[in-house]
């Protein structure tokens, strides 16, 4: 309940984060949110001997709505949910927020935090995957890209190196039909099985999709197969079967309280068939 | 290691200045340093609510908040809403409808409520329910509870026709 | 002459006695976060305890350093079994008449189990402090299955002698603890064995827990000046705790002071006394300042009072006509690592021998073998009435199993069964006398407002759409008619470590005509201080809102048992009830001497006394209570006041008829529930408002428990779900609406009639839930599948009906 003694700091600017990063290695990490980090520290599953707040780096917060889109790394899920002309240029965001957490955690939990941890039952990495979104990152050297869909390597590991800091995401205004379809055991709970689908289509046939599964393996899957399997075709119950089948391929879940592997399979094919068959419907 | 630093936090409208270890919890701020025990808490994980406060005009779980991070920040508790002479029209309606039972999920329940209904002044049931689905009850199993912030909804609602 | 005129009528309602929807005096306080909870209390000099915890479900205690911890800055002093042992204290009794330790010596049974104590400056440096002490284990053999228990060569309790008895009797094996036998063994099995059906299964009631949103938690304050503790704790029996504390502290009892302020939820967890109130109590006896100990959740979830944990075997036969002859019942009951059940002395089992729920069962026999595991130690918890919730699941499941070996409807099945009204009161094959009932009244009503026949043919119309590949969504109709039994007890038969579960109350009124009554009980949300003044108010004709309702404080407070077990109303309203009616009888002579007639002549008439045939003559109350403290009346005291112990002549039998519809989704195991009907006889209904509220709450209770919460353990005894995040507590979203309704049949030795009514909607609702889950499926071929109906377990019955094609 108690979590152990740090020492804190509230940087006015990225190169302040930075240069704290440098100086104290694996020994500091940044807190935007605190929603996921707090928890961890409460129960001294996390050390974190010098804690670094995000909350005073104007840069990392806004949302910027052009043919291309940018996320500062301190939006909330709450600003995503109340931004409307997000909501209109990629629906698939506010979507998938209104199905995270709660709404106490939803005004403080930031996007930043939700991609940057690598928690494998986080929702916005698979989404960002779906979005072939991508991340900025700044550190000592300056500023770089990874694509959302390279930047995961295993469950709390990722791309980012100890002295960068996710600045934002930023992605293509996503054409077509959408959907976020998410089973938990409540609200609040993370995903048993969670699929994010963009979909577009060419008179009636399927022109692009894209297909990323969450909380089904130590890292959000982009399913390369089973998005390439629905082109060309008319997302018949059929085309739909084999692109679960290939999906099924990709993830490798774990059991836990949720229940068995079996299950979670059954789970993620059901979920993302019902998100295919949303997605078309609103292509 | 540990030092202590110095925290301001305006707190129901009045300025506080204090010495504290930044990993101390907002939550047990309130309650040990202001001595405003209606912030409760109940569990460590961020599940349950209790501990909802209103922090820069956004419903905050105040157990998952270092004061570090709330140095300079605006805070509205359940102490802060309403006084004995003039309650806020969700504590009577919580009264009114039997909203509560022990009593320990109520300063918070009250307190996203009234955050709710300014994001939301005319919810349906549905998204009072979706929107208290942070706040954990135990004893009344919701649905009084439910009602009671329909009830308050509908009676802010005609009050401000009524003022205008 | 017409008894209700209209003045009449106005001055009842204005008492707002029973009967009434009087609203709450304790929501002023809640609703401003003014209330008192046991963490809110701060004394000057006040330290504060944490524990250091097993992290191993099963292992020796090799050594233990607590220089580092001692060493930090703020950390006053650390305690271990060794530093308890000259006090005696490093083991305390049980309610069950085991011994748990304290402090872990020499070994811990479970997971979490208390080890060492840290008490410190502040709450920080003593969880800083716990992280510095150094224990070192030598892990053991862990057993979590009571079964393999009873087999087992591994020794859990190396303190027992494995030869000698136990509380409750002999002992099978080194890790059973009891066997308790009610009813005709022989003569059930006799005919069981002629009868023309019989169904067998093997019903179980996992293991869950209370998980109030308050954990438990105490400040002990110790005045070395005057020689007296006070110790404020999360106590539903503070008497009882009193007592306890002073038996094992040696401090008499006059010189301990137990105050239970407001408390956040109760459910059966705030019952027995768990280390944290020993340790502080010590630590504050030492220091000689107070200290303060409060759990977080994890530790409530993995140490306190769990609940259930009921493997039950059992036998139901009957005629092919479905007229039931026979029932039998073997359980398993898992413990834990001490048995520190709850339960009234003579009752190891608790009143699991209401088993034969409402059904007229003339032959029955159970028996129970209690088992040591490698969990924590209780079992009756969490609105249970004492294992009343497992008897209800046990027989409202059996019935259905037997309906579908009858291949009956079974609402019928039910129906044919039930205990008729002329009946009452009934003895059952059990033992018990059940007081009233009217079971057919109930349950037609409940099938009429359901439209159960349209139901029905609504779900066989699902079965064969559902056959035909047109849905995915079964339909479910979930019914139960469950007779529970609360209001422990008659002394004769029912004592808590040998205190007799009588209750009081004790009612001062005050010269100007308002009064103060308090009462052995402590409410947790339960709205004592509204509702018993109602009961007074309408005793004693002085409005309820000019009757205060103190509980709590064991200096005032007159002995009582506590509140737990649905008890409240039916002994110490009782209690309330006499203790106001010798309010009354005093009153009536004051009133004869002002009006100047004999005793007899005049009668009490809602809130005044009248003169016999001549109305015109009276005297209210209120002039009654000044003429207590004011006129010399030859013959009388001074003063008006009168106390009550009520000692019940029986238990109180509410009983039930609830209906659940629920649709599943084959596919992802989801439920969605479409209607809930309670239908509730508890008696004379005090106040139908909290009586509703209460019935919202357990409903909601006992739908965590049958639709996803359980206290899970894997093989090495680690508790899986000792978080919120896999602990399922629904939220307003996960819950749906009910349907509440009631029919009133009283108790006929109650002296209000009232049964009590807290324990009921857990008792009956986790039946209703789980058999509309059984129903669902019950036309592919499903008999039993354990609780909890999660999502995973709903799409694995429905992956071995075959139904995912």
């Amino acid at each position: 309940m108690i979590p152990a003694a740090f020492d804190y700091y509230r940087p006015q600017d990225l190169d302040g984060v930075i240069s704290l990063l440098q100086e104290h290695g694996d020994d500091a990490r940044v807190i935007a949110g605190g929603h996921s980090l707090i928890p961890l520290m409460k129960l001294r599953m996390a050390e974190v001997p010098h804690l670094i707040d995000l909350q005073s780096i104007t840069e990392l917060f806004g949302i910027e709505v052009g043919s291309k889109i940018r996320i500062g790394a301190m939006a909330t899920q709450s600003d995503i949910i109340n931004d409307i002309s997000l909501a209109s240029a990629a629906p698939i965001l506010k979507e998938a927020s209104l199905q995270i957490a709660d709404p106490q955690v939803r005004y403080m939990g930031t996007v930043g935090g939700n991609v940057a941890n690598g928690d494998p039952g986080n929702d916005m990495p698979g989404l960002m995957q779906c979005l072939d979104a991508s991340f900025l990152l700044r550190g000592p050297d300056g500023e770089r890209e990874v694509k959302a869909r390279d930047f995961y390597q295993g469950a709390y590991m990722t791309e980012r190196e100890d002295d960068e800091v996710l600045v934002a995401v930023t992605f293509d205004a996503p054409k077509g039909g959408y959907a976020y379809e998410k089973q938990k055991r409540k609200i609040g709970d993370y995903a048993t099985a969670a699929a994010a689908v963009i979909i577009s289509k060419d008179g009636s046939v399927c022109k692009g999709a894209s297909i990323a599964m969450t909380n089904l393996s130590d890292t959000p899957i982009f399913c390369t197969d089973a998005s390439n399997s629905l082109v060309g075709t008319s997302v018949t119950a059929d085309d739909i079967k084999k692109a679960v089948n290939e999906m099924i391929e990709a993830i490798d879940p774990a059991e836990d309280n949720r229940g068995p592997v079996e299950f979670k399979k059954h789970a993620a094919s059901v979920v993302l068939t019902r998100a295919i068959k949303s997605a078309w419907e609103r292509a | 290691m540990p030092g202590k630093m110095e925290i301001k936090l305006k707190v129901n409208g009045e300025d506080h200045k204090f010495s504290a270890e930044p990993r101390e919890l907002l939550v047990h701020a309130l309650r040990e340093r202001l001595n405003l025990t209606g912030s409760h808490v109940g569990c460590e994980t961020g599940h349950c609510g209790v501990c909802t406060v209103t922090m820069n005009g956004k419903s905050v779980k105040s157990c998952t908040v270092f004061v570090a991070q709330a140095d300079g920040a605006d805070v509205t508790t359940i102490e802060g809403m309403g006084t004995p002479d003039n309650m806020h029209v969700l504590q009577q309606a919580f009264r009114e409808h039997h909203g509560l039972q022990c009593g320990y999920c109520t300063p918070g329940m009250i307190t996203r409520a009234a955050k709710l209904l300014e994001e939301n002044p005319t919810p349906t049931e549905e998204e009072v329910r979706f929107g208290m689905a942070g706040n954990l009850c135990r004893c009344t199993g919701y649905q009084n509870i439910v009602k009671s912030i329909m009830a308050a909804a509908s009676e802010m609602n005609s009050a401000k026709e009524a003022a205008q | 002459m017409n008894d209700m005129t209209p003045d009449r009528n106005e001055r009842k309602a204005n008492l707002k006695g029973l009967g009434s929807s009087r609203k709450r005096v304790e929501d002023a306080r809640f609703t401003q976060g003014k209330g008192n909870y046991v963490d809110d209390i701060k004394l000057a000099g006040m330290l504060h305890g944490d524990f250091v915890r097993s992290p191993y479900a099963h292992a020796r205690v090799k050594s233990i350093n607590t220089d580092a911890a001692m060493a930090l800055d703020g950390v006053i002093a650390v305690l271990t079994a060794k530093d308890l042992e000259p006090l005696g204290l490093h083991w305390m009794p049980t309610l069950a008449g085991d011994k748990q330790m304290v402090l872990a010596d020499g070994k811990v049974l479970f997971q979490g189990q208390e080890v060492a104590y840290v008490v410190a400056k502040d709450r920080y440096i003593a969880a800083d402090g716990a992280e510095l002490v150094e224990v070192e284990y030598e892990e053991l053999p862990v057993l979590v299955d009571p079964f393999e228990s009873l087999q087992s060569d591994v020794v859990l309790r190396e303190d027992l002698d494995p030869k000698a008895d136990g509380a409750h009797g002999p002992r099978k094996h080194h890790n059973h603890i009891f066997t308790w036998e009610v009813g005709e063994k022989e003569a059930t099995e006799q005919v069981i064995d002629a009868s023309d059906v019989v169904a067998e299964e093997m019903v179980y009631y996992h293991r869950t827990h209370p998980c109030p949103l308050e954990t438990c938690g105490c400040v002990a304050s110790m005045d070395k000046v005057n020689g007296k503790l006070t110790l404020y704790g999360t106590f539903q029996a503070p008497h009882a705790i009193r007592t306890v504390v002073s038996l094992i502290s040696g401090l008499e009892e006059h010189n301990i002071r137990v105050i239970s302020p407001d408390i956040g939820g109760g459910f059966g967890n705030k019952v027995g006394a768990y280390p944290g109130y020993v340790c502080s109590v010590v630590a504050s006896i030492v220091t000689g300042v107070p200290v303060k100990w409060v759990e977080d959740r994890m530790e409530n979830l993995m140490t306190t009072a769990f609940a259930r944990d009921y493997w039950m075997k059992g036998k139901i036969s009957a005629t092919k006509e479905g007229k039931i002859t026979g029932l039998w019942c073997h359980t398993t009951a898992d413990h834990g690592g001490f048995d520190a059940c709850a339960d009234p002395t003579k009752f190891p089992a608790g009143f699991m021998n209401i088993c034969t729920g409402s059904y007229d069962i003339p032959t029955a026999y159970l028996s129970v073998d209690g088992v040591y595991t490698n969990k924590a130690p209780g079992g009756v918890a969490y609105r249970c009435s004492f294992r009343v919730t497992e008897a209800a699941y046990f027989i409202e499941r059996m019935i259905e199993i037997l309906a579908i070996e009858l291949n009956m409807d079974a609402a019928e099945l039910r129906r044919i069964n039930f205990i008729k009204k002329d009946q009452f009161p009934y003895t059952s094959a059990l033992g018990w006398e059940y007081d009233s009932g009217d079971y057919h009244t109930a349950w037609d009503k409940a099938l009429k407002a359901v439209g159960y026949t349209d139901l029905r043919n609504e779900q066989a119309q699902r079965v064969e759409d559902f056959k035909a590949g047109k849905t995915r969504k079964l339909l479910g109709i979930g019914l139960t008619h469950f007779t529970e039994i609360v209001g422990a007890g008659p002394v004769k038969n029912c004592d808590i470590l040998g205190l007799g579960m009588f209750d009081s109350c004790e009612i001062r009124i005050h010269p100007t005509g308002s009064a103060i009554a308090r009462l052995g009980t402590i409410s947790q949300g339960q709205g004592h201080a509204t509702t018993f003044a109602q009961i007074l108010a309408s005793e004693i004709g002085l409005p309820a809102d000019s009757i205060t309702i103190e509980e709590g404080d064991t200096d005032t407070a007159p002995y009582g048992l506590g509140t737990y077990g649905s008890r409240s109303t039916p002994v110490a309203g009782a209690a309330t009830a006499m203790a106001g009616r010798k309010i009354r009888a005093k009153a009536q002579m004051i009133a004869a001497y002002m009006l100047e007639v004999h005793d007899d002549d005049v009668e009490f008439d809602v809130d005044r006394f009248v003169v016999k045939g001549a109305p015109e003559n009276f005297k209210t109350m209120k002039e009654i209570a000044f003429a207590a403290y004011n006129q010399a009346i030859p013959g009388l005291e001074p003063g008006l006041e009168a106390v009550s112990y009520y000692d019940p002549p029986n238990m109180t039998y509410p009983f039930g008829a609830y209906i659940c519809v629920m649709e599943i989704d084959v596919d992802t195991g989801e439920h969605e529930i479409r209607k809930f009907y309670a239908l509730d006889d508890c008696g004379t209904r005090i106040n139908p408002m909290i009586i509703e509220g209460q019935v919202h709450g357990g409903l909601t209770e006992a739908l965590a428990i049958a639709m996803g919460q359980e206290l899970a353990y894997d093989s090495m005894g680690n508790v899986k779900t000792g978080t919120l995040m896999d602990f399922f507590i629904p939220t307003a979203w996960e819950t749906p609406n009910y349907t509440t309704d009631h029919t009133t049949t009283p108790s006929p030795h109650h002296p209000i009639g009232a049964k009590g009514v807290g324990e009921s909607p857990n008792v009956g609702g986790v039946p209703a839930f789980s058999n509309a889950v059984h129903d669902a499926f019950r036309a592919f071929g499903l008999r039993q599948t354990h609780m909890p109906h999660d999502h995973w377990r709903i799409w694995k019955t429905a992956n071995n009906l075959g139904l995912h094609g």
